[in-house]
């Protein structure tokens, strides 16, 4: 009895494991690395910094290299399309897909690292 | 007599010596801690001191010459349309004086005011005037009501009503919001100078700090007689035009 009442848990739990799994969002990261926050927290609070940089950016002129949605880019974009907006699995769109949130940066900037784009518009 | 002499004299020498070799220091090291807190210093923000502007000799100014908007829509990603719904950020406009007949071409942009109305207008404010005197559009806040574009009397702003791809990553714009001539910021605070002033042929666009009695501006304004446009609304626009 027991033997089958484990047998019957694991039938359960495989199924289970291996759905979530294939759910999560893979990202294309690109070039990728770290030089904000770990992973993790930058998971959680990328938003507020970005927020907290665009603001200081352009109403007080504190161009920070390091925390601007440019820099982000430049790393996270995919070195197959220099994008992070260009398919379903680019780096912001994959997560922001799978949250169902929606992000309107990209309506005004740019999705593209900016070398990339100066070399496509040098041209 | 001669030992104090030669005293002296080695005084002057050990006295040159350290002055040159304090100098040669304070050259080897200078750059090097500008460096230092360029790289390891906080960003500064656009300081209150300094106030950007223009000074624009129309009397160089060729008639038909476009390079100044040409350079404009490059640096910005301007479609470079003239229709009513296209945005211009700089355009010429040639004036005739009907008496003399004399006739004189001159760029006609946003005239960065020190009381801009455009800020005042505006309901989100996202219009807004940055300390270093250059007036801007918020986009995050903008929602396009273009209140500011019925209060500017130099119709320098325009209104994105397509929607945009493929921006220059400097220069974010998109369907929805307000628009008109940064000045180049983006420009500024890597030091440039704005794309028009660098486009024209005839250096007709002299760009500066107009607070910073050294520089070519200023001193340019104070020696020429130079006119603000609608100076009678006293708004006391950064753009300053020559031979109007």
């Amino acid at each position: 009895m027991k033997l089958l009442f484990a047998s019957m848990l694991l039938c359960l739990c495989i199924p289970a494991v291996w759905a979530a799994e294939a759910n999560i969002p893979k990202p294309d990261i690109g070039r990728g690395g770290q030089c904000v926050e770990d992973p993790q927290w930058m998971r959680k609070n990328h938003m507020h910094l970005l927020k907290h940089q665009r603001d200081e950016a352009l109403r007080k002129g504190i161009r920070d290299e390091k925390i601007s949605l440019k820099n982000c880019i430049e790393c996270h974009a995919s070195t197959k399309d220099d994008s992070v907006i260009a398919r379903d699995d680019s780096f912001c769109v994959a997560c922001h897909r799978y949250e169902a949130v929606n992000i309107d940066c990209f309506e005004c900037h740019s999705g593209i690292r900016k070398s990339a784009w100066l070399q496509r518009n040098a041209k | 007599m001669t030992k104090e002499c030669k005293i002296n004299g080695i005084d002057i020498q050990r006295r040159s010596f350290l002055k040159t070799s304090f100098g040669a220091a304070a050259v080897a090291i200078a750059p090097g801690m500008l460096l230092f807190d360029a790289a390891h210093g906080q960003p500064l923000p656009a300081s209150g001191k300094v106030r950007w502007g223009m000074l624009i000799d129309t009397t160089q100014c060729k008639t038909g010459c476009t390079d100044c908007v040409t350079a404009c829509n490059k640096e910005n990603g301007l479609s470079g349309g003239t229709s009513p719904t296209d945005s211009q950020w700089i355009r010429k406009v040639e004036l005739k004086d009907a008496s003399s007949g004399r006739e004189l071409s001159l760029p006609m942009m946003c005239q960065h005011c020190e009381h801009p109305p455009c800020v005042d207008v505006c309901p989100t404010t996202a219009s807004f005037k940055r300390a270093d005197g250059i007036v801007l559009v918020d986009k995050h806040r903008c929602i396009g009501c273009r209140y500011c574009m019925m209060a500017c009397p130099y119709k320098a702003r325009s209104f994105v009503h397509e929607p945009l791809h493929d921006q220059n990553p400097d220069v974010p714009r998109g369907k929805g919001t307000v628009e008109a001539c940064t000045l180049c910021v983006h420009r500024i605070d890597k030091g440039q100078q704005p794309a028009c002033a660098e486009a024209c042929p005839n250096k007709a666009i002299l760009f500066g700090d107009l607070n910073d009695s050294s520089s070519e501006i200023a001193r340019k304004v104070l020696g020429v007689a130079s006119v603000q446009v609608r100076a009678d609304l006293r708004l006391n626009p950064g753009i300053r035009y020559q031979g109007l």
